[in-house]
């Protein structure tokens, strides 16, 4: 899949976003006044940035209202409404929190429920895509979920808590790989199913439909970067979990390294959504001989 | 709505003979050409007379060569558009509802107006139906040319899709499969019609006929006869002269 930039700042960001709300509105995180209106500042600027950053993505941004309607079937419509009730209800706790010292422990977990709720609809819209075999998994919605709240927690200061939690990530990112790259061959997809010709013998694309390229061949197709899979698999593990799991448990902890560790997370981060897209293939490329 | 119908009253789609399908296009430029003049916004091409040009289409063939160790090659082309699913995952995923199933005649549109191009209907294809258009920032799918198979004011024999209608080759053939005694329901009997990736459980409407393993017919060589010299038998003056002039 072509790893649009749009889509993987507005995965990253407000997973990481929605991540802090959780822990936020669990009422960790012991601070009041000006510092409580930073941490709330900055959860919003993630997840309003990154939702923002998605309609980028959109043939017609404006008519972006619409996408709220068919949240009886769609999970990106669901997701859109989670988020932005989510917002809403962590405004008005955010809200008391800030100006009159009081977190509200009703409000503050239904917010953060309604962000855990809502980093998983954002997995869903990826995992229900039964076309894309490595996304097509239990496992996105988990490694989506840790991402959020490994993140938010770090983001949170949460030390020891969000050094666990990167520790945890590390793992279910490695088993999310090992499954992903079995996925496309447990479909039984091939040559020969997608054409029907199977039956006849081996399947080969001899000639393309057109001497171009076409939407779903750029969209969907994405063979530029595979080669470095390998690297980038260990740049996004050592960086997006392993080193800041090591840094946060074994160091004693500071502002400095809590900024350290959160710029290490982000390049990490980065480079899992990246990958995330760039490596998922998807079925229509054996119509072109490709994946 | 993007939720789907549990039924539809009829099941409209093609039947595509892979066995006649002479790779042509022809379905390909009637297609583009009713569909870009006709329902919705037209199918955009991109640096059409530059270095690389690409358009919008919503019907493609391709070309395929099946091979059997030891035996010659087979070669298949293979049109493919939108196969009307009666599970079609582009339709539940749409946030908008633009994307939707018709309950009366079973046809995949969407309603443009209301499409935001946020491409997850794309994606959620298996069979790569639906393409964006570079132009009008909206999703562009096969209608079954929706806007002719009704189409009060055109000749009758016109009224099937633009691709049907100008297939010389007549591999293509439209009709509902609701009905068991259609057209396009016989010929899914008669010649073993086949759904495209049934494990993707997208239950498409539309049928490939298979074509003939023509590898495993007997080789013979029509053209032996004609390469070989035959001794001439011609009558008349020329015969006699050339039999004459055979004796000296």
């Amino acid at each position: 899949m072509h790893p649009a930039p749009s889509v993987i700042i507005f995965t990253a960001l407000s997973g990481l976003g929605f991540g802090m709300m959780v822990f936020l509105g669990l009422g960790f995180l012991d601070v009041s006044g000006w510092v409580a209106f930073v941490f709330v500042a900055v959860a919003y600027a993630l997840s309003g940035g990154g939702l923002l950053s998605s309609l980028f993505h959109l043939g017609h941004p404006e008519r972006f209202v619409k996408a709220l309607r068919q949240w009886r079937s769609s999970w990106l419509s669901r997701e859109g409404i989670l988020s932005i009730v989510t917002m809403a209800v962590f405004g008005i706790y955010a809200v008391m929190w800030i100006f009159t010292d009081v977190r509200n422990p009703a409000l503050g977990s239904l917010a953060a429920a309604l962000a855990v709720v809502t980093i998983y609809s954002t997995s869903m819209i990826y995992a229900q895509m039964k076309s894309v075999p490595r996304w097509h998994s239990p496992m996105t919605s988990v490694l989506y979920l840790l991402y959020g709240f490994a993140g938010g927690a770090l983001l949170t200061a949460q030390v020891t808590l969000a050094g666990w939690l990167m520790l945890a990530l590390a793992v279910v990112q490695v088993v999310t790989w090992v499954q992903g790259d079995g996925a496309f061959a447990k479909t039984g997809s091939d040559m020969g199913t997608a054409t029907g010709l199977g039956f006849l013998g081996k399947v080969r694309l001899l000639e393309k439909p057109h001497s171009g390229t076409n939407y779903l061949m750029s969209e969907m197709i994405h063979v530029i970067g595979r080669k470095h899979i390998m690297k980038l698999r260990i740049i996004a593990l050592t960086l997006g979990s392993l080193i800041p799991a090591v840094l946060l448990l074994a160091l004693p902890s500071g502002h400095v390294l809590g900024l350290v560790v959160i710029m290490i997370h982000l390049v990490g981060l980065f480079a899992q959504r990246w990958l995330f897209f760039a490596e998922a293939e998807h079925v229509v490329g054996l119509y072109y001989g490709q994946r | 709505m993007t939720t789907l119908p549990q039924s539809t009253e009829k099941k409209l789609g093609l039947v595509i003979d892979l066995d006649t399908c002479v790779g042509c296009h022809a379905c390909v430029i009637s297609c583009k050409e009713w569909n870009t003049s006709n329902y919705g916004a037209p199918l955009s091409d991109m640096d059409a007379y530059g270095a690389e040009p690409v358009g919008t289409f919503l019907n493609r063939v391709h070309t395929f060569e099946v091979k059997q160790e030891n035996k010659p090659a087979q070669v298949t082309h293979f049109p493919k558009s939108c196969l009307h699913c009666e599970d079609a995952p582009c339709v539940t995923v749409c946030p908008t509802g633009a994307s939707y199933k018709r309950v009366e005649d079973g046809i995949v549109l969407v309603n443009e107006s209301d499409c935001i191009g946020c491409g997850l209907c794309a994606w959620s294809c298996p069979y790569g139906a639906r393409e964006m258009d570079a132009a009008e920032g909206v999703m562009k799918k096969c209608t079954l040319c929706v806007d002719r198979i009704y189409n009060e004011n055109i000749p009758e024999e016109d009224r099937v899709p633009s691709c049907v209608r100008t297939c010389p080759a007549g591999a293509r053939h439209f009709g509902d499969f609701a009905d068991p005694e259609s057209n396009v329901s016989i010929l899914t009997a008669e010649r073993g019609g086949m759904e495209l990736m049934p494990e993707q459980g997208t239950k498409p409407v539309n049928r490939y006929l298979p074509p003939r393993p023509k590898t495993d017919i007997e080789q013979i060589d029509i053209l032996a006869p004609l390469l070989t010299r035959q001794p001439e038998e011609t009558g008349g003056f020329l015969g006699w002269l050339d039999r004459t002039l055979e004796k000296l």
